[in-house]
């Protein structure tokens, strides 16, 4: 089922948590609502779902306005950060809720209800758990019945809160994988909010960046990370180093010293950010050198695949942290040593009108 | 709400004493440990055991005169059926109150609160006047009730308002704080699943309050059967008609019956003993379930 929001307000006292957002949502995508913590992504998530009331604005599930829909009608399945399962009642009964709570005419008979359980706990591959409590149970297998719970009902949309928030970094990056593959074989049209970005890489169709109640941009995670349409989300997604400088003929002036940059729609002496991820940054050793960022190293990090180094340009007009992302043979062809003082090239910028970011 | 903190803290309380580091000399805990005993023996434990040991004084044969005299038994019966009306209306009251208060905003819900805690405050013997002054023969509603042969004061009702009045906060002050340590959470979940209120209510809320509505219960309970100042102002003491349990055991002991008084205050002091039993009971039974929650979950994951 699809989902469209538009002019979507809502405040909380003076803190504006959403400010006019439309959305789409296509029918059978796995939706990524990514933002830091405040940007509103829950509180949309809540309005979708009927749990919040919206100041303005409409939800439209498939077609139809249902903002005035009680949340009973709306067919959504909820799975909220902290699991919410019913704590008095075994893995059993509280997937089988929504089937009880039917009204008298609609609810299946208790064979049926028992059949569609132990299919959905196979689905979460949880059977063996059918008797337990949820104080019995560990996080991850927590939040796979409340998943099995919300799906019972048949829901046309799944709505995930933080699905993984509370879990540690093995389990999460499991489930992960996990909610994918479910979604592949299901196909149910589903949101899920998350802080983390590589998550939000990771697992869904499409990324929506929420920053103060607004949205910065929608769009693939190749479009998102490789594309980003606003300072936000480039500095969101992925570590990157930021510096401020005016552009002039010559290039891009930092501070005394000059980089090149191949944007040419910006005037000449126009204030702008200027954006490199950590593996856009070159390191000149020559120190004959005139072009660059003067910095000075201060470690260099090898394990894994790539090394990282870590610079500090305090010495230069920038008087910041830099970080740089280098293979290994680059680093051993290089030898750097602390406090060694080199150069930076960008081999890429993008640059952002100042009063673009406010 | 006491019993759950009550049952984490002692776990680790017992692992702080075992350790030579934590523990605290031998002298202060025996020192600590005789002031609260003594403290407990002169002041609580002797007074009680006063009250039995007065009532058989001449032996059994009085006492049970005492206890199934006519006056004594509709005393019983009068506080018994006090209680069975006063405590299921708070029952309701509470528990509506505290759903309210714990699990929506409003308006005016600081202002709520602290208007369920006004019984507490107030003197019982106040309460008794309030009451004198509205539904009094002087009072407001007094011509009226008494043009519609309605009493009030000096007879049951007043006696029955005034006993919820003073039982008012027990129920729900024990359920505010449990229901918003649960949060909304459940609540919100079931009605995604398609709940309607009233089964959100009776299969979700309810049993997550069970212990907690069991335990203030029994306390409004405890209450009931003994309040004294609120109730003594309004029934105007008509020995047979209008006496609790407490009413009568003054009444006796002012005629110089200390007998039959101390035999009738065993019986109450008897009700609050078994009231007591029940409490520690539930105490016992929710710290159980409270246990097993924590220590199944850190096994696992």
């Amino acid at each position: 089922m699809s989902i469209q929001v538009s002019n979507i307000s809502k405040r909380f006292g003076n803190f504006v948590a959403l400010d006019k957002v439309s959305l789409d949502f296509p029918s059978g995508e796995l939706v990524a609502l990514l933002g830091p913590s405040g940007c509103g992504k829950t509180t949309l998530l809540r309005i979708i779902a009927g749990l919040e009331q919206a100041d303005s604005g409409s939800v439209i599930l498939e077609g139809e306005d249902a903002s005035s829909t009680h949340v009973r009608e709306r067919q959504v399945g909820f799975v909220f950060q902290h699991y919410a399962l019913f704590k008095h009642m075994t893995v059993f009964e509280n997937v089988a809720f929504g089937l009880r709570m039917k009204p008298r005419g609609q609810r299946p008979s208790d064979s049926v209800i028992a059949d569609k359980v132990h299919q959905l706990l196979n689905l979460v591959q949880l059977d063996w758990l059918a008797d337990r409590f949820p104080a019995q149970l560990s996080g991850g297998q927590r939040q796979r019945i409340a998943l099995a719970r919300a799906l019972a009902v048949e829901p046309r949309v799944l709505l995930l809160d933080e699905p993984f928030g509370a879990l540690d970094a093995k389990v999460r990056k499991e489930l992960r994988r996990w909610l994918r593959k479910l979604h592949d074989e299901l196909h149910i049209t589903s949101i899920f909010v998350t802080h983390d970005q590589e998550e939000a890489l990771e697992v869904a169709d499409r990324i929506v960046l929420m920053d103060h109640g607004h949205v910065e941009q929608v769009g693939t995670p190749e479009q998102v990370y490789n594309q980003p349409a606003t300072p936000f989300v480039y500095g969101f997604l992925g570590s990157v180093n930021l510096f401020h400088g005016r552009v002039d003929e010559g290039g891009l002036k930092v501070g005394d010293a000059t980089v090149p940059h191949q944007q040419s729609n910006f005037a000449n002496g126009a204030e702008v950010f200027a954006f490199a991820r950590p593996h856009e940054l070159d390191i000149v050793t020559d120190p004959a050198a005139t072009k660059g960022l003067g910095a000075k190293v201060v470690r260099v990090l090898s394990f894994g695949v790539s090394s990282k180094v870590e610079l500090d340009g305090s010495g230069s007009a920038t008087g910041q942290h830099f970080e740089v992302e280098l293979s290994q043979q680059e680093v051993q062809k290089l030898a750097l040593q602390p406090g060694q003082l080199v150069r930076l090239l960008p081999s890429r910028l993008k640059l952002f009108e100042r009063t673009h970011a406010g | 709400m006491s019993t759950t903190a009550n049952t984490a803290h002692l776990r680790h309380q017992t692992r702080f004493e075992r350790n030579a580091a934590t523990r605290e000399p031998r002298w202060i805990k025996w020192s600590i440990l005789g002031l609260s005993l003594g403290f407990f023996l002169l002041f609580i434990f002797m007074p009680l055991l006063a009250v039995f040991f007065e009532a058989l004084r001449k032996g059994w044969s009085p006492y049970l005169h005492a206890i199934i005299a006519p006056d004594a038994l509709s005393a019983l019966r009068l506080t018994l059926t006090i209680a069975l009306v006063a405590v299921p209306l708070n029952l309701v009251f509470g528990v509506a109150a505290a759903w309210l208060i714990a699990k929506f905003d409003f308006r005016g819900k600081q202002l709520l609160t602290t208007l369920i805690d006004i019984p507490f405050s107030v003197s019982p013997v106040i309460v008794g006047l309030m009451y004198v002054l509205i539904f009094g023969a002087n009072g407001w509603l007094g011509a009226w009730l008494q043009a519609h042969n309605l009493h009030v004061i000096f007879a049951l009702p007043g006696m029955l308002l005034a006993t919820t009045f003073v039982t008012f906060p027990f129920i729900a002050r024990e359920l505010i704080p449990l229901m918003q340590a649960q949060g909304r959470e459940e609540e919100e979940a079931a009605v995604v699943l398609g709940a309607n209120g009233w089964q959100v209510f009776w299969h979700v809320t309810l049993p997550n309050i069970l212990w907690g509505v069991i335990y203030g219960v029994i306390l409004a309970n405890a209450r009931a059967m003994g309040e004294f100042g609120a109730v003594s102002v309004v029934s105007g003491k008509l020995r047979g008609l209008t006496t609790t349990l407490p009413l009568h055991v003054e009444i006796l002991y002012n005629e110089y019956n200390f007998a039959a008084a101390f035999a009738v205050a065993s019986l109450l002091a008897l009700l609050a003993l078994v009231t007591l039993a029940i409490k520690s009971w539930v105490e016992h039974h929710s710290a159980a379930q409270q246990i097993n929650a924590p220590l199944s979950m850190e096994k696992t994951s």
